[in-house]
């Protein structure tokens, strides 16, 4: 019940286009005692659905600048690779340090900010 | 290769190691990256960062997933109410002031970032 309510309110919170994973992955960890990684992984299978969802509505408004996306996509996937990979090796703990430092850098961001 | 190429390659580089490492923001790296590197309008960026986070998310799913980092016992409750919650907020959208719901997101995100450092 308790993961059914996180992952609702996370849901709210990404469907107002504000980012699900800053709520989704540390409720996990604090809450549910959820180890950093299985958050993580959780957070991107998750994401998948929403996204096609989203992405099929985007396109069909012509919303999507492929020009740009194909480029950051190839940069993308060499990314991918080596942060997931990196993810697994890490030790959990110092994972979430470094995961809460992202975080922090993300608020700052979200406070500071002055457009929209 | 022209300048233009190497910072798509390099935005794409940076956002695919956060998103990836962290499992999440990606978008945060691209939407800002191609705003204001690329000069991109703010919802086309939005709908174009997704369209980047989808292959690069099922790309670190496949190596969580052969690194048994996905929990399906977690992941079944967690999109069920996932589901709800993200419909009711596409509704909420136009109907809540979206500056001050920032301002208290940022100030949440500052406080839980601080418990995931000193936990």
């Amino acid at each position: 019940m308790m993961l059914i309510l996180i992952g609702f309110l996370s849901g709210i919170i990404s469907g107002m286009g504000i980012g699900g994973g800053a709520i989704l992955i540390p409720s996990l960890v604090l809450f549910n005692n959820i180890k950093q990684q299985d958050a993580q992984g959780v957070n991107l299978i998750v994401f998948l659905p929403v996204a096609i969802a989203a992405l099929y509505t985007h396109y069909k408004k012509g919303n999507i600048d492929f020009s740009f996306a194909k480029l950051i996509i190839i940069g993308g996937i060499i990314g991918s690779i080596a942060g997931s990979i990196l993810a697994i090796k890490i030790n959990p703990s110092s994972l979430r340090k470094y995961f809460g430092i992202f975080l922090l850098l993300i608020g700052a961001y979200e406070l500071l900010k002055k457009k929209e | 290769m022209d300048k233009k190429k190497i910072k798509l390659l390099f935005i794409g580089l940076v956002a695919g190691l956060v998103n990836g490492l962290f499992g999440s923001g990606g978008g945060t790296i691209v939407v800002p990256a191609l705003v204001f590197l690329m000069g991109v309008d703010d919802y086309k960026a939005h709908a174009t960062a997704i369209s980047i986070i989808l292959p690069l998310s099922i790309i670190s799913t496949i190596v969580y997933f052969t690194n048994d980092s996905i929990p399906f016992n977690i992941v079944v409750p967690v999109t069920i109410g996932g589901v709800f919650g993200s419909f009711i907020g596409a509704k909420l959208l136009n109907k809540i002031p979206i500056n001050i719901l920032r301002k208290i997101f940022g100030s949440i995100i500052i406080y839980t970032a601080i418990r995931m450092i000193w936990k």
